[in-house]
């Protein structure tokens, strides 16, 4: 079991505080994601629930028991580090036992976990190496290993996959998921990458300066992004947002329109501009275009290969039910 | 990384450091400056009561006393020139590529763990002992007149004996300051036409600049206390009594500790001046 | 990039490089070829340098009548003790300021290498008076005390710039797995920084077997170790070469080899971390 609540807690760092009054409840099972551009407080919250740091105020439940004041090494929670703190004087296997050999576990009872961990986890082989002999791939897997025998209340991952090159993080990606959805044990994991939020996420925790801004899954998020903040970060290439006279139309302060959700043509659409640098990746093209009467240059997103060049004039179009509307706040308006 | 709880035990771990420390550094000193009010004398019968200043002023107006700050001024002085500017140059020079280079820092670091009392005698007897010493056969094998140096050239040749064992500690220090200089930046000079010599004032001085500070600054600390050297060559006679060997003559020769903590004072005070110099720098290091 | 050089320069470079190391060496290794001479060759004029009768008799002659042994066994248990007892003391010490660090921290380093530079000469005759009401004048625990705290700051300040290398992620880790305070600085910090506390033993030790101005304050006799046994060559009718080279070659030859492993970490240690 592993349902975590968050029942207003704060943080402070001296007199600066990090985390106002937050509430938030992850139901057991869930894949739940932070998100955030760094200094948001994401960290420091996984850090609140895994006990390394003492919260200022509020409490923490698992499982509806308090935990507030339970140290790190009670709560049940395992987690994976970003620079994976694997220990450099042990073996692999050794590193994956230390949890079992700290819970007192039977010497055969701790050979039988990790050889059923090295197994999912295609380890079998590295078991006697130490971590500097090993890639870093391998690394994560070990970091990972050692949080699933312990079979925790749910696991902690604190930007995982960031010291990884771009090919590895795709197919490690893929395996967490794998791995939650054979678990289905709770897994909060922190990232500052939108992609990893929208690809893994059950539920998406969009967070900034420490305040919760939208809670929702992937799909949700992508289409009613509740204020501006949310609509820019959630969603690759970013969404267009146009203040002025192209928002007046809509009666509202400003307008989102996602680069896929506008279409293009050569003679007619709403707005009239030239393309500037186009980017063809081969199964979608990205251009950046500057309109008439609108201020910043918008990204338009096309499928498959599209023959404009640098300076061509085209005419853009948004599709109307997709576009977004915001208010003088910045909040969405429904 | 800090909850409450490992907070607290980090206090109670650094509990009996602290305190330790604490101890060490208090119960000496506030005897000591006890005893440098008082006139107290174990030979004459103790404590014969209070002495406001008298200690303070009688060691200062004292005839060695002036002299012996002298010394103690030549001595740390001398040193600091001779193993600072040699340190520098045999620094360059294990830092130039060579054969058998890891065998010659052996060679230039090994006096800095010969014991003192053992530098000492080996040069009082061995070398400056004017019949055998083989400074006298040097010297005789030139036609010269052997030097009693230990009692003509005292001073000069106590500089000699506590140089040779500092020179390694800071040619050590100052040769890693020396690898750490990005060599990119010497290319770069070289490029913008500065020749060796210039090369060596505008880049490698001021990197050296941190470094030689560390090492006169510590030196300075160590070299306010040498003992040993004196105690075992010349005990204080011929002009080498420094202001550490006049204050254990006060205290444990003549007794008079009411005196010798009056001195005692001074030297700590001293000591002081130096040491807040090389805190602020330690201290500095510390932030980054 | 290395540049690569000329084996003329290189040549130039090694012959000076030896020449001013073999100067600097010379006086230990005169020391180490007069130990094998017999008195009369010490002295001979013009003096013997490799061309005499090699003999181990002044060892001999050492060993037999300063009893030797028992100096030797002072200074080994003064050293080795105030360097395990300073450890015990210091490891948690400098543990806690590495990682659990509080504004205080800073200050309580650089107070602690304050009491470093306090002039000896200053706290002689109050330490000598405790030591007399305490017994403890001439013994090997009073020695031992009195080196483990006179050496503490360096060996907290040592383990506190190698414990600072060390990732928090490992030792958080390590609690997140369930280690307690004790199995975490017993299994995870104290293996990961077993080189670093190696080599602040080795330096504390040497540290403590030259100390020179404590061993010859607060010893006489039964605690005396090899500083005061050197010491003792001073007087007038201790003055034979030979064996004078022997027991100080003696008293220098395992410190010189420890000193020689020891000399990367030295730096760290002597500056405080100040250079690296």
């Amino acid at each position: 079991m592993g349902r975590i609540t968050l029942d207003k807690i704060t943080k402070k760092f001296g007199d600066v505080e990090v985390i106002p009054p937050l509430d938030l409840t992850i139901e057991d099972g869930e894949f739940v994601v932070f998100v955030g551009p760094s200094g948001c407080g994401k960290s420091t919250l996984l850090r609140l629930i895994a006990g390394l740091e003492d919260v200022s105020g509020g409490e923490i439940r698992i499982d509806g028991s308090d935990a507030t004041m339970v140290p790190p090494a009670k709560r049940g929670l395992a987690m994976v580090f970003q620079s994976y703190a694997l220990y450099p004087h042990m073996s692999v296997r050794k590193n994956i036992a230390f949890p079992l050999r700290m819970a007192g576990m039977s010497p055969a009872e701790q050979d039988r976990r990790i050889t059923a961990a090295a197994d999912v986890l295609n380890l079998t082989d590295y078991l006697d190496r130490r971590p500097g002999q090993l890639s870093g791939g391998q690394r994560q897997r070990v970091a990972i290993g050692r949080a699933i025998v312990r079979e925790p209340a749910a696991f902690l991952f604190d930007e995982p996959l960031s010291n990884l090159d771009a090919a590895l993080r795709v197919g490690m990606r893929l395996e967490i998921s794998e791995l939650h959805k054979r678990l289905q044990t709770t897994m909060i994991y922190v990232t500052h990458d939108q992609v990893e939020a929208m690809t893994m996420a059950d539920k998406i925790v969009v967070l900034r300066a420490g305040l919760i801004e939208q809670v929702g899954s992937p799909l949700e998020l992508y289409r009613a992004p509740r204020n501006l903040f949310v609509a820019g970060f959630i969603g690759s290439p970013k969404m267009n947002l146009i203040d002025g006279a192209a928002a007046d139309k809509h009666d509202c302060k400003t307008i989102g329109i996602r680069p896929e959700h506008i279409s293009v043509s050569p003679e007619s659409g709403d707005w009239k501009g030239t393309v500037g640098v186009s980017e063809h990746l081969g199964s979608d093209t990205f251009f950046h275009v500057t309109c008439e009467g609108i201020a910043a240059p918008l990204t338009v997103r096309v499928g498959g290969e599209v023959d404009v060049k640098y300076g061509d004039t085209i005419w853009l179009r948004p599709g109307p039910e997709q576009i977004h509307r915001f208010d003088q706040n910045g909040l969405r308006i429904a | 990384m800090a909850t409450k709880a490992s907070r607290s035990a980090a206090r109670l771990m650094m509990a009996p450091a602290v305190i330790l420390l604490l101890g060490w550094m208090l119960v000496p000193l506030t005897m000591t400056i006890w005893f440098s009010f008082r006139s107290y004398l174990p030979l004459r019968g103790g404590d014969l009561g209070a002495a406001g200043f008298d200690n303070y002023v009688r060691f200062i107006s004292s005839s060695a006393f002036w002299p012996s700050i002298q010394t103690t001024l030549i001595l740390v002085g001398s040193v600091l020139v001779i193993t600072v500017v040699f340190g520098t140059l045999l620094a360059l020079l294990l830092d130039q590529p060579m054969w058998g280079q890891g065998v010659v820092r052996i060679l230039v670091i090994a006096p800095f763990f010969v014991m003192p009392t053992v530098s000492a005698l080996v040069w009082k007897n061995m070398f400056m002992d004017p019949t055998n010493g083989l400074f006298a056969h040097l010297w005789r094998f030139f036609g010269a007149e052997p030097v009693s140096w230990l009692s003509d050239a005292s001073l000069p040749s106590i500089v000699m004996i506590v140089s040779w064992q500092w020179l390694p500690f800071a040619t050590l220090i100052l040769l890693t300051a020396v690898q750490s200089l990005d060599g990119e930046q010497l290319e770069a000079a070289e490029m913008d036409g500065a020749t060796k010599l210039k090369r060596f004032f505008f880049i490698i001085l001021p990197h050296l600049s941190r470094a030689i500070t560390i090492v006169i600054l510590i030196q300075t600390i160590f070299l306010l206390s040498i003992f040993a050297e004196i105690f075992v060559t010349t005990g204080g006679a011929f002009g080498t009594r420094t202001l550490t060997y006049l204050i254990f003559q006060r205290v444990l020769e003549s007794q008079n500790i009411g005196l010798g903590s009056a001195g005692g004072v001074y030297a700590i005070i001293l000591a002081n001046i130096v040491a807040i110099f090389l805190m602020r720098i330690v201290g500095k290091n510390l932030d980054n | 990039m290395a540049r690569d050089v000329t084996s003329r320069r290189k040549l130039i470079n090694t012959a000076a490089a030896w020449a001013v190391g073999l100067v600097i060496f010379f006086p230990i290794l005169w020391t180490f070829l007069t130990s094998f001479k017999s008195e009369a060759q010490a002295i001979a004029a013009p003096p013997l340098f490799l061309n005499f009768d090699w003999t181990l008799e002044n060892y001999g002659v050492v060993m037999e009548r300063s009893n030797y042994a028992r100096f030797l066994w002072n200074s080994i248990l003064i050293a080795g003790g105030s360097t395990i007892l300073g450890l015990l003391v210091a490891v948690p010490a400098a543990w806690s300021m590495a990682f659990v660090p509080s504004r205080r921290t800073k200050d309580i380093l650089l107070w602690m290498l304050s009491t470093k530079m306090l002039p000896a000469v200053g706290v002689l005759y109050p330490i000598y008076l405790l030591f007399i009401q305490l017994g403890l004048l001439d013994s090997r625990a009073g020695l031992i005390i009195v080196m483990m705290l006179i050496n503490l700051p360096i060996i907290v300040w040592m383990l506190y710039t190698y414990f600072r290398e060390i990732p928090v992620d490992i030792l958080e880790a390590a609690r997140m797995d369930g280690a307690s305070l004790k199995s975490e600085i017993l299994y995870v910090l104290t293996p990961m920084a077993i080189p670093g506390i190696a080599s602040t033993m080795l330096l504390n030790f040497i540290l403590a077997w030259n100390e020179a101005f404590w061993t010859l304050n607060l010893t006489s006799v039964d605690a005396a170790p090899l500083t005061a046994f050197i010491a003792s060559y001073s007087s007038p009718e201790g003055l034979f070469f030979a064996k004078l080279s022997a027991a100080s070659t003696m008293a220098i030859a395992p410190i010189l080899i420890l000193g020689w492993f020891s000399q990367k970490q030295l730096v760290r240690g002597l500056t405080f971390g100040a250079v690296k």
